[in-house]
């Protein structure tokens, strides 16, 4: 791939991940679950980088039947921990593609998120990889796992699309 | 221990004037009592530091060496297995400054080093040398190891331990919550219970209390859970309703049960408890059947597993155990993970994702529930109503043929019997 073509994909993808961001921070849970594709997982482990998510617990590991029924929950309107809602705004940062897996691209981008809550203001530090799909000149997630910075000790309830 | 009372008592008459006991009515309680930071100090000597309190589970260290870091209360411990096979707890502390001998969460390990100084200590506690030793001629070394947890028991893998060297046994303490680890194990084909998945930590702005007295209350699923009942059909929200037959039982020494076994004999479908079905569970079904026959099985697959809160901080929730632990009067952390029963790998991993989807942080569940805690202690610190009223049921009480008080299954029975214990716990000696 030449720089110019590595350059116009990174940008696309920074693209991408921003919208993907407003989504989740604007509560707009229709127009970010169209972003997955059927076999998405969703995934933010526990105690640490990771580990093995079939065997151990996890704070999220949805495969795309249960990204739904997350959705469907918070679009009920009474979802206690997100009504009334977070108050959010993420910056995204550091996109790199760092590989590419037959059709899925890898990406990895550092998010850090501001959340005023109920309980108070929080500030939550995230390294995130995404794995990407080309669909119709834009892109489509099959995975996205957000590794928290804190997430090796006990954590306030993070109900909202981290 | 002897409990230091002298500092904390005159605050206990708090802002209001009211003894602990004067705090507590037959059906209801004064706010403050989730808010005294004076109160908080007295608990901890009291019920964490007197009494039993869960630690972990035995599964957890299968190995001489192995350790893994525990709590009670605020305390970090070490639960280690010894080279003798024996389960020790120790006090994260050396005995020299005070610096903490191990950061890790888990691991296995024949010696810990103090970073400090570079003290040695075996795995039963024991000081095995300090660097330069011509320093401290005639000092006793049998006097230097690991602060060690004077009572460590288990019941069916189950570690409790008391900080006292002296009180009720685990199994006065226990009571008929051992009934409860009972049914538990008997739903694994082989007995044995392990805790294997790991835990999510979950933290919450909220004193401990609302937290113990949310997981036998089988009014608030209705509306908590409200907004997963509606889109997924779990068939757990039928079980606490007005229309339930499942009962609240208080059984004594704090501890509480909803026992959901009257609805689930209704059903009469094996793995309804579970909100699945024998065919979807072969291979465990199968092992339950060669394990204690198709009639008993089938019986014990019915009945399901128990959803019962053992005083202070263990709380078998049917598919998961949550331990309680509380780090200041307005904040507690819930270790929770998944049951797993030893052989069964088609149910287990089918616990570990339906634990993963209902609890911790971002929990369908425990997410909703974690809100309510938070700003139950909000509306605790105002004082006017300065009382919280738990008297829902009281009418409708009753003794059951063993002798337990028991409510319907939205009843107020078990916070009730929580706060009486409490009382008596609380009041030892202080009126």
């Amino acid at each position: 791939m030449s720089v110019r073509d590595d350059l116009l994909l990174t940008r696309r993808i920074a693209q991408f991940l921003y919208r993907e961001a407003e989504y989740a921070d604007l509560h707009e849970y229709e127009e970010w679950e169209k972003l997955w594709e059927d076999d998405g997982i969703y995934w933010v482990p526990a105690n640490g980088d990771g580990g093995d998510p079939d065997h151990e617990m996890s704070i999220l590991y949805d495969n795309r039947s249960r990204i739904a029924l997350r959705v469907k929950q918070l679009m009920t309107g009474r979802r206690l921990a997100q009504s009334p809602l977070s108050r959010l705004s993420r910056s995204v940062s550091n996109v790199r593609i760092v590989g590419r897996e037959d059709d899925e691209i890898i990406v990895t981008a550092n998010v850090l998120i501001f959340e005023s809550h109920t309980r108070g203001e929080q500030t939550w530090g995230t390294r995130t990889e995404y794995r990407l799909r080309e669909r119709d000149d834009d892109f489509r997630i099959v995975r996205k796992k957000v590794v928290l910075t804190n997430n090796h000790k006990a954590l306030y309830t993070m109900a909202f699309l981290v | 221990m002897t409990p230091n009372t002298a500092q904390v008592t005159p605050a206990m008459a708090g802002p209001t004037g009211l003894s602990v006991r004067d705090r507590i009515r037959p059906d209801s309680v004064h706010g403050s009592l989730y808010t005294d930071p004076a109160l908080f100090q007295l608990e901890l000597e009291r019920i964490w530091r007197r009494g039993w309190v869960y630690v972990g589970h035995e599964s957890e260290v299968p190995r001489p060496n192995d350790f893994v870091m525990k709590s009670i209360g605020p305390e970090p411990l070490i639960m280690i297995r010894g080279k003798d096979g024996e389960i020790r707890l120790l006090h994260n502390r050396c005995p020299h400054r005070g610096n903490r001998v191990c950061m890790e969460e888990k691991g296995r390990s024949s010696v810990f080093m103090c970073p400090y100084h570079g003290w040695t200590f075996n795995t039963d506690g024991s000081l095995r040398a300090y660097p330069f030793p011509s320093g401290y001629e005639g000092v006793d070394k049998e006097r230097f190891g690991l602060g060690q947890v004077a009572r460590v028991e288990s019941y069916r893998g189950f570690v409790f331990a008391s900080l006292a060297e002296d009180g009720p046994t685990l199994a006065e303490h226990l009571g008929s919550a051992r009934d409860s680890i009972d049914l538990l194990c008997s739903n694994s084909p082989t007995g044995e219970i392990e805790v294997t998945a790991g835990f999510l930590k979950h933290k919450v702005k909220s004193n401990w209390k609302f937290v113990a007295e949310n997981e036998t209350d089988g009014y608030h699923p209705s509306f908590v859970h409200g907004s997963i009942f509606q889109v997924a059909d779990s068939g757990i929200g039928s079980l606490y309703n007005d229309k339930s037959d499942a009962v609240a039982r208080y059984l004594g020494e704090g501890h509480s049960e909803i026992d959901l076994r009257p609805e689930f004999r209704k059903r009469g479908e094996p793995l309804s408890w579970f909100g699945t079905t024998a065919e979807r569970l072969p291979d465990y079904v199968a092992q339950m059947e060669a394990a204690n026959g198709v009639d008993e099985a089938r019986r014990i697959m019915i009945d399901g597993t128990p959803h019962t809160m053992i005083f202070p901080n263990l709380f078998i929730a049917e598919i998961q155990l949550f331990v309680l632990q509380p780090t200041a009067v307005d904040e507690t952390v819930q270790h929770v993970t998944a049951l797993q029963f030893k052989g069964a790998d088609d149910l287990n991993k089918r616990m570990r994702q339906q634990t993963m989807g209902s609890v911790g942080p971002a929990g369908f569940l425990l997410a909703d529930d974690a809100e309510m805690y938070e700003r139950t202690q909000l509306g605790a610190q105002a004082l006017d109503p300065e009382w919280l009223f738990l008297g829902r049921g009281t009418g409708r009480e009753r003794a059951d043929e063993d002798g337990f008080l028991v409510g319907d299954a939205t009843d107020e029975t078990p916070s009730r019997g929580f706060w009486r214990h409490y009382a008596d716990l609380m009041s030892d000696g202080a009126a």
